[in-house]
C-alpha cells in the first residue's frame, strides 16, 4: 500500500463508519439523482456543506503543522465576505470583489502571521485578537445588518453547478489539490514541517522560520476568504454576525480528526480534508435523521469523542498489545509482541 | 443643558405649551442585528417628532457597558431611561440607583428577572401572540386541505425559539389536518436556513411532501426560499412560507411572490414607551406592566413592494 | 543482588533492540554497560526505569520482581537516573529543576527559600558557581548536565544510572562527578555507567558488561578485560591497527597564501571578547577551554546566530555579511551545534530529509532536491558515517544518540561548506566511528575545507588539529601550532592564571 494511502486509511474508514451509521437513521443517505443537470443527494450536500470547513482546515492544517493555531479563520469568513458583499453593492464587478475579499484575507493573514513570527507572540493569543476584533470589523462593513446583494455571478460561487457538481465542492477540490501540490512537489512541505518540529534547529540549518511561519497565517487566510466567498454567495448576502461562527474550531477539530498533531510536525492536508467530510456528515446526518434539535450537540460531541478514542494511537497500541496477549497462551518467551508506540 | 435646550426650543417658537423638551437616555444593546439597527433608528426619529432629547448608548453587547451607561444617565439628571437589556439578570442595583433618583426606566423589547416595581414598564412583543398569528394565517389559508409542516427553530432554547413554537402549535392544535413533520434548529441565521432547508426537502422527498415552511425567523426563511427555489420547486406555491419579524429582505421576497406571510416584530417600541412616559409626564397616570406591541400580520395583498421601500432604510 | 535483569527483550518497529538481555548490578560497585552506537544501551536503562515497556524479561530489585511503568515510579523505587538526553523542564528555574517532584514545603505551599537552599544543599560538590534562580536553559549544555546528575543522585536511595554523563563535561567537572560516584559506591549504591570514553571507564568501573546489536556478548571485572579485547567486543571485529593507534596528522609546512577567511576584531559585549583570527585552506583548528569560556560562544558568533557587535569577517572577495544562519551559509559556512536535541535534529523526521534539510533551505523551496538525490546522499552518508537504522525514512528521534549526531554531521558534510564549525563533534560517538569522524574530517580538509573544532577531549582536539586557539574567560589567551601542540601546553594554557598568559600573535 503506498504510504499516502496508509496515511489517510484511518479517516477513509472513519467516513465510511460514519457514513454508514447515517444510513442507519436516513436509509436514503447514499442515493444520489440527477435532476435538470446537477446531482442531488445527501451525500452531494455533505460535500458542499463541507465546504466552508474543508477549506479553513486546509489552512489550519499548515499552521498547526508550524506548532501553532489560527483562531481567526471564522472572523476571517465574516470579513471577507463582508468585503465581497460590500464590493458588489458599491457597484464593483465580480472579478475586484473576490481580489478584494482574497487580499483581505490575505493581509489579516499575513498580520497575524507576523505577530507570532515577528512580534513573538504566541499563536493562540495572535489570532485570537482578530478573532475577538474582527467580528467588529465586519460590521462596521455591513453596519450590523445582512448586506444583501443581486449578482448571480457571484452568487454562482455559492450555489451554481458545474457538470452536474455544486460549484463550492469544485472549489474545495482545486484548492485542496493545489495545496498538496504545491506543499510536497516542492519542499515547502518539508521547511514547514521542520520548523514545526525544531524551530531553532531548523533556523540553524538555515530555514527562515519567519517567512515560512508568516507564509502559513496569509496561507490560512486566503483560505478563510475562499470559504467567507462561498458562504456569503451561498445566501447572496454577507451576515457579519453570523458568518464562520465558531467554524475556526470545527476547523481544528478536522485537522485533529485527520490525525495532525496539535503540537507541530508532520502533517497531512488530504486526511484533515476527510475529516472536514466527517464533521460534515455527521452534522447533516443530524438533521436528515429527525431528532428533535434539543439532541444535535450531544450527539456530535458523542460521535466525536468516539472516533477520537478510537484513533487514538496509544489505544490503538494498547488493543493490539491486548490482542496479541490474548492470542498467545505460549510460554513467553516465543511470544512475538506487537509493535509498541514508543513513549517519548 | 435641559435649561439650556428648553430656552432654545422656546426661542424657536416651538414651546408654546408648558412643556419642556425632555430627556430621556437609551441604552441599546448594539447592533447585532438589521431588527435592532432599526429600533435605533426609529428610537431616534420617535424621539425627534416628540422633540424629545434623546442621549443614545451602544453596549456593544456588554452588560457592563449598560450599567455604566445607566449611571451616567442618572448622574446626568435625565428625566427618564429606556433600557434594552442585553441579559436578564444583574439589574437590581442600577435599577434601584435609577429609582432613588426618581427616574423612570421602561425596558424594551426584552424582560428582566427583576421585582416589577424596579422598573416602570416594559414594552415589547409576545412572542407565543406571534406564534399563534403565523399558525392562524396557515390554517385559515389551507382550510380543510391536508398540509405538512416542516419548522425552521430560532437558536435552540431561547425563548423566543420557545414561545413562537409555542403559539403556532397552540393555532393548529385543533386542525388535525396540519401537522409539523419535521422541526430543526436554523439558529436565526440565513445560512442555517437555508442548510437545514436542504436537509428537509432532501428527506421528504425532493420537497413534495411539504406544504408549508414555518419559520421562526425572516432571515432563516430567506435562506430556506432560497434552498427551496435551488431544488427546483417554487417557494410560495409549491411551499407556502410563514414566518415573523417582518425584515425588507423577507418583504421584496414577498413581492416577487416567493414568500407569503409573516407577522412583524415591530421595532417601534419606543413609540408606546415615549406614550406612556408623555402620560405620566403629563397627569401622572402609571402604565400597565408590560405593553405588548402589536403582531401585526402581513401577507402578499398588503402592498409589500411598499412595505419594503417604507422599511430598506431604517438600517435592517 | 541489588539489581538483576532477566532476559530483557525489546522490539522496535522491524528491529530487535535488546535480545533477551541479562544484566546484575551488585551494591557497592559501578558497572559500566559499554557498546557502539545503536547497540541498545539507552533502550536497556529506558526498560530497566519504565519509560519503554519491556516485551519479554524480568528486573528483581533486591530480589523482588518490579515493574516501573514511569520515571517517577523508579524514582521512588530508589533508581535515579540521567538520561542520555538532557530531559529537565529548561523553563524553569535550576533550583526548581533541582526540586521538581519533592519541593520542600511549608503548610503545603512550597517554600521559594527552603527550595533555594535545598537546590545549593544538592549542588554542593561539583564546583558549579550558577544563579539558582536562572532559567535552566540559560545555561550550557554541561551545567545542565551537572544539574540533571546532581538531581538523579538526591534521588537515589539504591541505584544510580548515569547515559552517558560526562559527554559535555571537561577534566575537571569529570573528576568532580567522579568524586561523588565514589561516595555514592562506597555507601553502598549500585551505579550504571554508561560512555564511550574507555580512559574513564577503567578508571571508574568495576565490571564491564558490552552489548552488541542489542545482545550481552560479555560481562568482566574491568582489570581483567584489557582495552583491545574490550574494543573487538564492542566493534565485534578485530580493531585495525591505524585505527587504535593515535594518529597525529601534522602538515610539515603551514599552507601560505592568501587566507581563506579573516576574522578581524569579532565581538559582541559581554559576550565574546573581540578576537583576530585568520583561517588557511585545508586546516583545521582547534579550539579548547573550559566550561563557559566562550567556546561555543565563539562558534555562535561565527555563525551569525548572534550579531557581532564588532568587527569584520571577509574572504579573498571582500566583507562578508552575516547577520544569521541563513547568511552564513550562503558564505559557504556550516555549524554541527553541540546539543543535537534542540539545536540540531529535527525528531520526527526522518534521516533522509534532515540530511537534505540545510541544502534544502539553501536552495529555496521552490527547487526542491530531486527525490533520486535525496535518496543517494541519506544512502552515501549513512553508509560512510556507518549510521546504524533499519532505513533512511526512519525517524532521527528514534536513532541512538550518537548516530543522531552522525546524522547532523551528515547535513553539514552534504553542503561541502568551505568552513565547517564543529561543536564537540564526536560528543556520544563509539570508538569506531570516532576514528571514523576524525578520519573524514582529514579527508575534508585534504580537499580544502577549513575546520574549526571545539571539544573539550583535548586527545582527540591534538590529534586532529593544525592549530590550537585556548580561550578563558571569553577571551583567546593562546594559540599553539606545530610541535608547540602536545597535551601539556594545552592544558597549561587552560590553567595558567592570567600572569602567565602566553599569547602568540
Ligand atoms: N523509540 C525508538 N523507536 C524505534 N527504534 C528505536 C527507538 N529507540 C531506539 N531505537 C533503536 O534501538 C537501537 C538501540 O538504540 P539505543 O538508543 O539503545 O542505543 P545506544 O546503545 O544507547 O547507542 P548510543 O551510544 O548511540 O547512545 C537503535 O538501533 C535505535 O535506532
Ligand atoms: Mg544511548
Amino acid at each position: 500500500m503506498p504510504a499516502a494511502v496508509k496515511r489517510i486509511l484511518p479517516q477513509l474508514i472513519t467516513l465510511l463508519g460514519v457514513m454508514v451509521l447515517v444510513s442507519l437513521v436516513f436509509p436514503d443517505f447514499l442515493s444520489i439523482d440527477y435532476s435538470d443537470g446537477r446531482l442531488v443527494g445527501p451525500v452531494i450536500d455533505v460535500l458542499k456543506r463541507g465546504a466552508p470547513v474543508a477549506l479553513l482546515a486546509v489552512g489550519m492544517t499548515l499552521v498547526v503543522a508550524t506548532g501553532g493555531i489560527d483562531l481567526s479563520v471564522g472572523t476571517l469568513m465574516a470579513i471577507t465576505g463582508a468585503v465581497a458583499a460590500a464590493a458588489i453593492v458599491a457597484g464593483h464587478g465580480l472579478v475586484l470583489a473576490i481580489v478584494l475579499a482574497l487580499a483581505a484575507g490575505l493581509c489579516a493573514g499575513g498580520f497575524s502571521g507576523f505577530l507570532v513570527a515577528v512580534v513573538g507572540i504566541q499563536p493562540i493569543v495572535a489570532t485570537l485578537i482578530l478573532m475577538i476584533s474582527g467580528r467588529g470589523i465586519a460590521q462596521l462593513i455591513t453596519e450590523g445588518r445582512i448586506l444583501t446583494f443581486n449578482m448571480p455571478g457571484f452568487a454562482f460561487l455559492g450555489s451554481g453547478t458545474l457538470l452536474g457538481v455544486p460549484v463550492p465542492v469544485w472549489i474545495w477540490l482545486a484548492v485542496t489539490a493545489l495545496a498538496i501540490v504545491i506543499v510536497r512537489r516542492t519542499a515547502l512541505g518539508l521547511l514547514i514541517e521542520s520548523v514545526g518540529i525544531n524551530r531553532r534547529a531548523s533556523a540553524l540549518a538555515g530555514v527562515n522560520a519567519r517567512v515560512i511561519l508568516i507564509a502559513v497565517y496569509m496561507a490560512s487566510g486566503l483560505c478563510a476568504a475562499l470559504a467567507g466567498i462561498i458562504t456569503t454567495a451561498d445566501i447572496r448576502g454577507a451576515d457579519a454576525n453570523n458568518a464562520g461562527l465558531w467554524l475556526e474550531l470545527d476547523a481544528i477539530l478536522a485537522t485533529v480528526l485527520g490525525g495532525n498533531s496539535l503540537r507541530g510536525g508532520r502533517f497531512s492536508i488530504s486526511a484533515a480534508v476527510i475529516g472536514a467530510l466527517i464533521i460534515q456528515t455527521i452534522n447533516t446526518g443530524i438533521l436528515l435523521a429527525g431528532f428533535p434539535s434539543e439532541y444535535n450537540l450531544v450527539i456530535k460531541a458523542v460521535l466525536v469523542i468516539l472516533i477520537l478514542v478510537v484513533q487514538s494511537p496509544s489505544l490503538a497500541g494498547d488493543l493490539k498489545r491486548l490482542g496479541s496477549q490474548l492470542s498467545r497462551r505460549a510460554p513467553r518467551r516465543s511470544a512475538k509482541a506487537a509493535p509498541q508506540r514508543s513513549d517519548r | 443643558m435641559k435649561k439650556l435646550l428648553a430656552i432654545s426650543v422656546a426661542v424657536m417658537g416651538f414651546g408654546t405649551t408648558a412643556a419642556v423638551a425632555e430627556t430621556v437616555g437609551f441604552s441599546q444593546i448594539g447592533s447585532e442585528s438589521g431588527w435592532r439597527a432599526a429600533e435605533t433608528t426609529i428610537t431616534r426619529q420617535q424621539a425627534e417628532k416628540r422633540g424629545i432629547d434623546l442621549r443614545f448608548s451602544d453596549a456593544q453587547q456588554r452588560q457592563e457597558n449598560q450599567i455604566a451607561a445607566l449611571r451616567s444617565f442618572v448622574a446626568q439628571g435625565v428625566d427618564a431611561i429606556l433600557l434594552a437589556p442585553v441579559v436578564s439578570t444583574g439589574w437590581d442595583n442600577i435599577l434601584m440607583e435609577a429609582r432613588d433618583a426618581e427616574i423612570p426606566v421602561v425596558l424594551l423589547d426584552r424582560r428582566i428577572d427583576a421585582p416589577d416595581d424596579l422598573y416602570m414598564t416594559a414594552v415589547g412583543a409576545d412572542s407565543v401572540h406571534e406564534g399563534e398569528v403565523a399558525g392562524g394565517w396557515l390554517v385559515d389559508e389551507v382550510g380543510d386541505r391536508q398540509c405538512n409542516v416542516v419548522e425552521l427553530q430560532g437558536t435552540t432554547g431561547s425563548s423566543v425559539a420557545i414561545e413562537r413554537k409555542q403559539g403556532f402549535e397552540n393555532a393548529i392544535a385543533d386542525h388535525p389536518n396540519i401537522s409539523i413533520i419535521r422541526s430543526q434548529t436554523g439558529d436565526f441565521t440565513r445560512s442555517g436556513g437555508k442548510e437545514v432547508m436542504e436537509s428537509f426537502l432532501q428527506a421528504e422527498n425532493g420537497g413534495r411532501n411539504i406544504c408549508a415552511l414555518f419559520s421562526h425567523n425572516d432571515d432563516m426563511a430567506v435562506g430556506a426560499i432560497q434552498a427551496i427555489k435551488e431544488a427546483g420547486l417554487n417557494p410560495g406555491e409549491d411551499i407556502l412560507t410563514v414566518s415573523i419579524d417582518g425584515v425588507p429582505d423577507y418583504f421584496r421576497a414577498m413581492a416577487n411572490g416567493d414568500a407569503n406571510a409573516t407577522v412583524e416584530l415591530t421595532p417601534n417600541m419606543a413609540g408606546p414607551a415615549f406614550d406612556a412616559l408623555q402620560a405620566w409626564w403629563q397627569d401622572g397616570t402609571l402604565p400597565p406592566k408590560f405593553i405588548q406591541t402589536p403582531s401585526t400580520l402581513y401577507t402578499q395583498a398588503d402592498d409589500p413592494e411598499g412595505e419594503y421601500q417604507r422599511r430598506k432604510d431604517l438600517g435592517y | 543482588m541489588l539489581l538483576a535483569l532477566q532476559s530483557l527483550t525489546k522490539t522496535f518497529v522491524g528491529m530487535k533492540a535488546l535480545d533477551e538481555v541479562d544484566f546484575e548490578l551488585a551494591s557497592g560497585e559501578v558497572h559500566a554497560l559499554l557498546g557502539e552506537n545503536g547497540a541498545g544501551k539507552s533502550t536497556l536503562i529506558k526498560c530497566l526505569t519504565g519509560v519503554y515497556r519491556r516485551d519479554a524479561g524480568s528486573i528483581l530489585l533486591d530480589g523482588r520482581d518490579i515493574s516501573p511503568d514511569s520515571t517517577s515510579r523508579a524514582q521512588a523505587l530508589g533508581i535515579g537516573t540521567v538520561y542520555q538526553e538532557v530531559n529537565l523542564l529548561p523553563n524553569l528555574t535550576v533550583a526548581q529543576n533541582l526540586t521538581f517532584g519533592h519541593e520542600p514545603r511549608r503548610f503545603g505551599i512550597i517554600s521559594p527559600r527552603a527550595q533555594r537552599r535545598r537546590a545549593a544543599q544538592m549542588l554542593e560538590g561539583y564546583g558549579l558557581d550558577i544563579d539558582l534562580d536562572r532559567d535552566l536553559g540559560s545555561y550550557s549544555v554541561a551545567v545542565q548536565q551537572l544539574v540533571a546528575i546532581a538531581r538523579a543522585v538526591e534521588l537515589s536511595g539504591r541505584v544510580l544510572i548515569l547515559d552517558e554523563p560526562t559527554a559535555s563535561l571537561d577534566d575537571r567537572e569529570v573528576q568532580m562527578l567522579f568524586a561523588v560516584v565514589r561516595r555514592l559506591r562506597d555507601r553502598g549504591l549500585g551505579i550504571i555507567f554508561v560512555s564511550h570514553f574507555l580512559d574513564q571507564v577503567y578508571a571508574l568501573c568495576d565490571r564491564i558488561t558490552v552489548l552488541r546489536n542489542g545482545c550481552r556478548i560479555v560481562t568482566e571485572r574491568s582489570d581483567s578485560l584489557d582495552r583491545v579485547r574490550l574494543i573487538e567486543h564492542m566493534l565485534g571485529r578485530e580493531l585495525a591497527a591505524q585505527e587504535e593507534s593515535e594518529k597525529r596528522h601534522r602538515r610539515s609546512a603551514p599552507l601560505a597564501g592568501e587566507p581563506l577567511l579573516s576574522f578581524a576584531g569579532v565581538g559582541r559585549r559581554g559576550f565574546v571578547e573581540p578576537f583576530d583570527l585568520e583561517v588557511q585552506r585545508g586546516e583545521v583548528i582547534g579550539m579548547s577551554g573550559l566550561l563557559g569560556s566562550g567556546r561555543t560562544e565563539t562558534a555562535e558568533l561565527m555563525f551569525g546566530i548572534r550579531r557581532m557587535h564588532s568587527g569584520t569577517v571577509s574572504d579573498a572577495e571582500g566583507d562578508l555579511r552575516l547577520n544569521n544562519p541563513r547568511d552564513a551559509i550562503a558564505a559557504g559556512f556550516g555549524f554541527a551545534p553541540e546539543d543535537r536535541k534542540t539545536d540540531g535534529i529535527i525528531a520526527d523526521l526522518s534521516i533522509r530529509d534532515n540530511i537534505v534539510l540545510a541544502m534544502q533551505a539553501r536552495r529555496g523551496w521552490l527547487r526542491r532536491v530531486p527525490r533520486a538525490e535525496q535518496k543517494r546522499l541519506a544512502a552515501d552518508y549513512i553508509e560512510r558515517l556507518d549510521i546504524r537504522t533499519s532505513g533512511p525514512e526512519k525517524a532521527v528521534g528514534e536513532l541512538s544518540g550518537g548516530n543522531q549526531q552522525k546524522v547532523v554531521l551528515a547535513r553539514w558534510l552534504a553542503m561541502n561548506p568551505r568552513f565547517l564549525v564543529l561543536d564537540e563533534p564526536t560528543r556520544g560517538i563509539d570508538v569506531g566511528a570516532h576514528a571514523e569522524i576524525l578520519q573524514l574530517v582529514r579527508e575534508l580538509t585534504a580537499r580544502g575545507m577549513a575546520v574549526l573544532v571545539i571539544s573539550s577531549e583535548l586527545d582527540e582536539l591534538i590529534a586532529v588539529s593544525d592549530r590550537v586557539i585556548v580561550l578563558r574567560d571569553r577571551r583567546q589567551v593562546a594559540r599553539l601550532s606545530g610541535s608547540d601542540i602536545t597535551l601539556e601546553n594545552v592544558v597549561h594554557a587552560i590553567a595558567a592564571s592570567d600572569e602567565h598568559r602566553e599569547v602568540s600573535a
